[in-house]
């Protein structure tokens, strides 16, 4: 590949890309992002490599090592084209089968495809499978068709198009004016309109001015942006220069987790591949627009994402918030005009200028627009990356794309925005997923987690989860966050130990609100929402564990008990053997049963009973039963 | 770690001061920790005091002020590993290698870290053992991974 000069010589490459790929061609695509890594693609595109290369069909399939696909659930994917067919859970003792079957002869491989739950039908086309098919993919769908380190890759699905759209035919004030009229909100959580931020950094007094990708995702249970970044890291780029080149910035900065190595490294690797071929730099296309990026990897600290943090962070300072007015767009890194935005409004950026602004108004609410990736996780069956239009609805999203709630157990509430979230009950499933929508439930959109919990799971333990995660997680540098999130988080900790008192809730509702109120960022002023919202929608469990000193979820360690049904034992000795306490009294032909004081609760030995005998359960709220005496544990 | 070794990353990075994060990161994942002649030597060469050098690597949690083991372990306590039950794969976690979070065992073993976010959350619960990732560990399974490490 020869540098790219101008729109002229992106064109020309872009037809000779095409030209070289036969549409008719067979292809294998797996998913090789970090889930599929933990899953075991790596020895699955060993086995691929090397039985095409045996079959002698080197040069005659395509194999392509992608980013996310989205249904982590089921990965490592592969989808073989042109026909679409999506084998799942691969292995690479299937490969040989796969290349044989599939890619020779034309046939399908049954068991590889995804099997209907409800009906157990075999559906073999990706795009019929429930969890892609109730999907809009409009920024995650490019992942399945790239390789995050092949730039080929990315201007054979009309990358650099936006850009090179933005450079001749817009000027910096129609490209804000574009953004503003499709309005973008901020994906990072806030949901601030892009477009006007845009225009207050592009307005600011000064001649060097900054633009900034956050890929610092600190939400635990959110991950669209490491899939974004690891998959399909030049649309980002691509954005931030549409950005950059609207703002009136040379300079950009992605800040990316630490914890992220892959979305590093394809980062890196695609900046470098841009640099070689001329399109960052100076006098990009042959415009009179320089820009270069630089990246910067983030240390663990969950404030960074907070952007005034982030700023000091990419100042080689600790990430400590800073009072906001002055804003970043106008005094931000180094005292300079600064736009910071969340990796994935950076990616929908090329969208709306190819597509226009009255494309992607027509996707979404009246309040908000486009789509939206939420990270589907916890206790659902299709866990994975959902994308879907803003307005469809939790019930939706739970049960027509994730499948519903594994091991026929019950719904009991799904929390979104993280740490800055809430708990929504079953009441109000039928709520419209939008910004404004959110929050009007108690919860908010956040970056686009979206934890679903069941029966199992204490709502009082989660909000204590949560307060101990934001209590590790603050600063310390103002007081109403430090000591507001510690007190609160001390008086759940007591409630979920038996150790509640009768005027608890109304000490963690003046706690919650005085935090709320009094805190520099938004890391304080939002930590009370997990406590607020379970309060709000599930203050009966809070009540039981401070009254009947009963955790109805049978989850808090101190308010539980595990017993095992003199009935219903057969003496095998599975909990026995697993027990780590010796806390499990028991024989051949003995009855066994656990010593309450030794227990330490870890569950070792209800996991272990047969699910035949189901004879060890848990109780909570109640007295555990005498054990048999030693004569009557005998059995026949 | 030698001084030559420092001296090329802070080159790499044109001794500029606002990298002082990038270079600690780069000095300690090739040295796995961060020794105090290395902060040191940062500290002339990048013109910071070494007060505030302390501050980055106190308020920062990846930065290991002490020798780490050879074995690294993270646990995910992301909310989809928390509500999976990540909190008994750390106990698991415990009980096998003999120390907590942020603990090394005296035997330079075991290194183990608490994660607030892996970004693998489709397969909660998650551990991480030298780099390579566990998805939907049980505490059977977690065990084994760990034991495994000691029999290498």
């Amino acid at each position: 590949m020869a540098r790219i000069k101008s729109v002229a010589d992106l064109e020309k490459l872009r037809t000779e890309i095409l030209a070289r790929r036969e549409s008719e061609r067979p292809s294998i695509t797996l998913c090789s992002g970090s889930a599929c890594h933990a899953t075991g693609c790596g020895p699955v595109a060993a086995a691929i490599e090397q039985e095409l290369k045996k079959q002698g069909l080197g040069d005659k399939v395509d194999f392509r090592r992608t980013g996310c696909h989205g249904f982590c659930e089921q990965g490592p994917i592969a989808v073989i084209q042109p026909e679409g067919i999506c084998y799942l859970r691969v292995k690479p003792e299937d490969v040989p089968e796969i290349v044989s079957e599939t890619i020779v002869n034309g046939k399908r491989v049954e068991r590889l495809l995804y099997a209907d739950p409800a009906t157990s039908e075999k559906i073999a086309r990706e795009a019929e499978i429930p969890f892609y098919r109730h999907q809009q993919r409009l920024i995650l769908g490019q992942n399945r068709e790239i390789d995050p380190k092949s730039l080929e890759d990315y201007l054979a699905v009309g990358g650099f198009q936006a850009l090179s759209r933005a450079l001749f035919e817009l000027t910096p004030e129609q490209v804000v004016d574009e953004v503003k009229r499709a309005n973008l909100r901020g994906r990072g959580g806030a949901g601030f309109p892009t477009g006007v931020k845009w225009e207050f950094t592009r307005r600011a007094p000064g001649e060097l001015k900054y633009v900034v990708v956050n890929c610092d995702e600190g939400d635990p249970g959110a991950y669209m942006d490491r899939s974004l970044m690891e998959g399909n890291p030049y649309a980002v780029i691509e954005g931030l220069m549409i950005g950059a080149y609207a703002i009136g910035a040379s300079e950009g900065y992605v800040y990316v987790r630490q914890e992220y190595p892959l979305a590093v490294s394809n980062l890196e690797a695609a900046l470098a591949k841009l640099e070689k071929y001329g399109l960052l730099g100076k006098k990009i296309l042959g415009s009179g627009f320089d820009f270069t990026v630089r990246v910067h990897r983030g240390a663990g600290a969950f404030i960074c994402g907070e952007e005034t943090s982030l700023i000091k962070s990419l100042e080689g300072l600790p990430g400590e918030p800073k009072p906001r007015p002055p804003f970043p767009a106008v005094r931000g890194l180094w005292n300079r005009p600064t736009n910071i935005n969340n990796v994935e409004t950076w990616a929908n950026i090329p969208l709306i200028i190819n597509r226009g602004a009255e494309f992607f108004n027509s996707i979404g609410t009246e309040g908000s627009k486009g789509t939206k990736i939420f990270s589907l996780v916890g206790k659902v069956n299709n866990t994975g990356l959902v994308e879907v239009a803003m307005g469809a609805t939790l019930r939706d999203i739970i049960y027509k794309i994730g499948g519903g709630i594994p091991g026929g157990k019950k719904f009991k509430a799904v929390q979104t925005g993280g740490p800055s979230g809430g708990c929504i009950p079953e009441s109000l499933l039928d709520t419209a997923v939008d910004f404004d929508e959110l929050t009007r439930a108690g919860a908010m959109m956040g970056s686009g987690g979206m934890i679903v919990m069941d029966e199992d799971t204490c709502l009082v333990d989660l909000a204590r989860y949560f307060l101990g995660f934001l209590s590790d997680e603050s600063c310390g540098k103002c007081t109403p966050c430090r000591e507001g999130i510690r007190q609160m988080l001390r008086i759940l900790t007591d409630i979920t130990r038996g150790q509640g008192q009768e005027d608890d809730l109304e000490r963690l509702q003046e706690l919650a609100e005085t935090t709320r109120y009094a805190s520099l960022c938004a890391l304080g002023k939002t930590a009370p929402n997990p406590v607020l919202s379970t309060l709000n929608h599930f203050r009966e469990e809070y009540e039981a564990h401070i009254r009947e000193k009963r955790c109805p979820a049978l989850a808090c360690r101190e308010l539980i008990a595990y017993h095992i049904d003199p009935e219903k034992c057969r003496a095998c000795g599975a909990c026995l053997r697993q027990c780590p306490a010796e806390a499990i009294d028991g024989g051949k032909k003995r009855i066994h049963v656990i010593d309450q004081d030794r227990c330490t609760r870890c569950g070792a030995c209800l996991e272990a009973c047969p699910e035949a005998f189901g004879a060890v359960s848990k109780l909570s709220g109640q007295p555990v039963p005498e054990p048999l005496p030693e004569e009557k544990r005998c059995i026949g | 770690m030698d001084i030559g070794t420092i001296d090329q990353i802070i080159d790499r990075h044109q001794g500029e001061a606002g990298s002082l994060i990038q270079v600690l990161l780069e000095i300690q994942s090739k040295n796995n920790w961060l020794p105090h002649e290395a902060l040191v030597r940062v500290s002339e060469r990048l013109n910071v005091p070494m007060s505030r050098i302390r501050h980055i690597t106190t308020f920062y949690k990846t930065f290991s002020l002490v020798p780490r083991g050879r074995h690294e372990v993270h646990v995910c306590m992301g909310t989809a590993c928390h509500v999976r039950g990540a909190e008994r794969i750390l106990d698991t976690v415990r009980e096998v290698t003999g120390v907590g979070p942020g603990e090394t065992d005296p035997e330079l073993n075991f290194s183990v870290e608490t994660v607030n976010c892996l970004g693998c959350c489709a397969l909660g619960p998650v551990m991480v053992v030298d780099g390579q990732y566990h998805g939907n560990v049980d505490t059977a399974e977690t065990a084994k991974v760990l034991k495994n490490c000691t029999c290498k």
